[in-house]
């Protein structure tokens, strides 16, 4: 192969086209959720040690920064199903090509939208 | 075929299924959650205790615990090695990392589930 072919892999001279805009939202909030299963366990094991703690828990979530948070991992959680999900339908097959492709990159983005808005609706 | 050490699976073949299984299991369990909630306005202690109480329910919730566990290193890898190319070091103290907090997670999340 001709390695003195010109390339360009700076990824702040370059257009992300919509399904890489999608990808990388994909990868991001993934490694958000890494940190975030940490505030996951907490929960888990502060909801279920005792009624009072149960109850305490119910307090510290209610709080806005504990809100702001909770929508924050619901976000990014709620983003990594639908990407998730567009990945595993074109394992099958499904909108491979490039213009398929776009239109279930512009799906999931919008999907994503809604699902934070509708996080959101239900924190707050 | 290209295989490396630190792969979760024996090589790239094994990794892709089994972060494809864990998503689906993942995906699963976070639905059921998320509709139990809604479905449960007003939740008490006892309705939530007496869930994860259940055993269907322990099997299902460490069957995610270890599903969290698998595909989050099989995509820290891939992050890792898309990114930190230059220095194998570096790489390896970043998987390494990554290790501490999934088996951190993996322990704590049995002993949550266990005692209840």
């Amino acid at each position: 192969m001709n390695s003195n072919r010109p390339k360009n892999l700076d990824l702040t001279t370059i257009e992300l086209p919509l399904p890489a805009k999608a990808s990388i939202l994909h990868r991001i909030s993934g490694f958000a959720l890494f940190f975030a299963v940490a505030f996951m366990l907490y929960a888990l094991g502060t909801s279920l040690e005792s009624e009072q703690s149960f109850a305490e828990l119910k307090d510290v979530l209610n709080s806005g920064l504990a809100k702001f948070i909770t929508w924050g991992i619901l976000s990014a959680l709620g983003y990594h199903v639908v990407a998730g999900v567009k990945h595993l339908l074109m394992d099958m097959g499904i909108g491979e090509t490039k213009e398929t492709g776009r239109v279930g990159a512009m799906i999931t983005l919008i999907a994503g939208v809604v699902v934070i808005v509708l996080a959101g609706v239900w924190v707050w | 075929m290209v295989s490396s050490v630190t792969n979760f699976g024996r090589n790239g073949l094994y990794d892709w299924v089994i972060q494809r299984l864990s998503a689906v299991i993942l995906a699963v369990y976070t639905l059921f959650l998320v509709g139990f909630v809604i479905a449960t306005p007003d939740m008490t202690y006892a309705q939530w205790h007496g869930l994860f109480s259940q055993t269907w329910m322990k099997v299902f919730s460490i069957a995610s615990l270890i599903s969290i566990c698998a595909h989050a290193w099989v995509g820290m890898w891939t992050i890792s090695t898309d990114y930190l190319t230059k220095s194998a070091v570096l790489r390896f103290a970043f998987q390494l990392v990554c290790a501490v907090f999934l088996f951190t997670y993996l322990v704590w999340g049995i002993d949550i589930l266990w005692g209840v």
